[in-house]
């Protein structure tokens, strides 16, 4: 469903700056699957994900969707099947306008956008059910506008958002991370329903080891621009922290302390 | 003091239009924009060319919106595709549109007191009474608001204001935003060269420094609105448009009746700005809730000190 081919890419080329992001990267990701990628600071886990959603455009290399070459493709014509969860709140959601209004702009992703009514009754009998899962209480602030909502509110909106129209690849940019412990529990397990009931090929970003163990069926880990991991099946499900770190060593503390 | 209500419904209905523009700009796609005080005096410019040369003045208003319009895509243009600046965008059509509307009248002002004007017969119902011109503006205030607001509940409508609510989001959605942000100034500028368009025909002459200040007035109007209903959704924030725009042309010609020189005006505009900026500061640290508080305050500390 998706293939990263020899990406390459550097930031600041040829200043004192230079940054090498993206160190020729091959990544093939077969329909359905679910990736957690994980690394410290700087591994280019992020670089990773604009890629490709196209707010990078790559040195060198291919993005491959669905059989699509969309290396050069415009970032807004790839938001066509590609949704995206980040990891503030604040950005997956337009706050100045209401539940329904996003709701319904999520419904139109990539659908040409005309005179039609935004906001219809038929909408509004579409969205209870669907809010009702999250059982956040929101089925019935519709009207409201989302600035109104708490942070875990938004990001499940957001998830919600980004999954409705069933993009070809969900991105997830360690899209619990800003949360409480106990709103990120929900909002993974959240996640995980939604990926598992719509059979979503998925991509999550995160700092947290024990989150990239525990969620999804593959497991790859990023080093200074190169993937330095890549387990799945039986042996990504047996894995655990204290082998991860034993067999190849402390990359960054900080993925334990996570 | 009717006379001065007058003035100021018939001016706020007539300046409405451009404070709606205002609004679709600095607030529904957040882009401040200066084509503004170009697109204004060139629909008048076209407005006024036309009608002098004996065209009917309908046809004057319909090339002046499309102008409007053709100005706002030209700053847009300049801004998405070029990646100039949104100030300098702005600026740029602003200076170039000087030169052009002087181009369209071949002269710096233009009289139009003996030609028929779209308002001609208008006036003409109840002579030396202003209310079939307040009523008339009133019904184009009311179906642009009208249109305004249906358009911005569209599917199209809701993608313009997330354009400028959260363009990463509706980016990601599959939005040219580009295309938006275009369709928003063209929009603007269109709504703003048809108050020019229509001010022309009222005032009698169209003058090539018609434009100065509008976007100040326009901002003040928005402001001024904004800070006396608090509106919480598209529909009351269209309303203040018009509204602030009332108020502040009565504020304007109460100043006027009451000895303010017109040459103080733009001094009464800014301080009249200054001070709606200023309102929510002042109702925090001075209003009723705050004072209650206070006192609540005093009470416990009373209470305790006697337990």
């Amino acid at each position: 469903m998706l293939q990263i081919e020899g990406v390459i890419k550097i930031f600041n080329r040829g200043s004192i700056d230079e940054k090498i992001a993206l160190q020729h990267v091959d990544l093939k990701v077969d329909k359905g699957e679910f990736v957690t990628i994980i690394g410290s600071n700087g591994a280019g886990k992020t670089t990773l994900l604009n890629a490709v959603t196209g707010s990078v455009l790559v040195d060198d290399g291919n993005v491959v969707i669905d059989g699509l070459d969309v290396t050069h493709l415009p970032e807004f014509k790839r938001g066509r099947f590609i949704g995206r969860v980040f990891q503030n709140p604040l950005m997956g959601t337009a706050s100045e306008m209401t539940l329904g209004e996003n709701l319904s702009m999520a419904l139109l992703r990539g659908k040409p956008r005309g005179l039609s009514k935004g906001v219809t009754k038929n909408h509004q009998i579409i969205y209870q059910p669907i809010l009702q899962t999250l059982g956040l209480g929101l089925e019935g602030r519709l009207k409201d506008r989302v600035g109104l909502l708490s942070g875990g509110q938004r990001q499940s909106l957001a998830i919600l958002m980004a999954t409705l129209s069933l993009p070809k690849v969900l991105l997830l940019d360690e899209h619990a991370a800003s949360l409480d412990p106990k709103t990120a529990t929900v909002v993974m397990d959240l996640t995980e329903r939604v990926i598992k009931e719509n059979g979503l090929t998925t991509l999550m970003v995160t700092h947290n080891m024990e989150q990239a163990i525990r969620y999804g069926g593959r497991l790859v880990m990023m080093h200074e621009g190169r993937i330095i991991l890549d387990v799945s099946g039986e042996e990504k499900s047996s894995l655990t922290i204290p082998e991860v770190v034993q067999r190849f060593g402390v990359v960054d503390e900080k993925l334990l302390l996570a | 003091m009717l006379n001065i209500l007058t003035v100021a419904l018939l001016q706020g209905f007539e300046y409405g239009l451009v404070t709606l523009g205002v609004m679709l700009s600095f607030r529904v796609i957040r882009f401040p924009d200066l084509t503004i005080e170009g697109s204004f005096p060139l629909g008048g410019a076209i407005t006024a060319i036309l009608i002098a040369k004996g065209i009917s003045p309908l046809f004057g208003v319909g090339v002046s919106l499309l102008a409007g319009f053709a100005a706002g895509v030209l700053t847009g243009v300049l801004n998405t595709k070029f990646k100039i600046s949104k100030l300098l965008s702005g600026l740029l059509v602003m200076t170039i549109l000087f030169s052009i509307n002087l181009r369209i009248m071949g002269r710096s002002n233009i009289p139009l007191l003996y030609f028929q004007t779209l308002l001609t017969p208008i006036e003409k119902i109840l002579p030396k009474s202003s209310l079939p011109l307040i009523l008339f503006f009133f019904v184009v205030i009311l179906a642009s608001k009208w249109l305004v607001d249906k358009f911005l509940s569209t599917e199209l409508g809701l993608a313009l204001r997330a354009t400028g609510d959260n363009e990463q989001m509706i980016k990601s959605l599959g939005v040219d935003t580009d295309w938006t942000n275009i369709l928003g100034l063209g929009m603007a500028n269109a709504l703003i060269a048809l108050s020019g368009s229509l001010i022309t025909q009222d005032q009698g002459f169209a003058d090539i420094s018609m434009g100065v200040g509008v976007m100040v007035t326009g901002l003040a109007a928005m402001i001024i609105g904004e800070t006396l209903l608090r509106p919480k959704n598209m529909w009351w924030l269209s309303t203040a448009m018009v509204v602030g725009t009332i108020v502040y042309y009565f504020v304007i010609s109460l100043g006027l009746r009451l000895g303010l020189a017109p040459t103080d005006l733009k001094l009464a505009t800014g301080l009249m700005v200054a001070l709606a900026l200023c309102a929510p500061a002042l109702r925090d640290r001075y209003g009723i809730n705050r004072v209650l508080k206070e006192a609540k305050k005093r009470a416990v500390a009373k209470g305790r000190s006697l337990g």
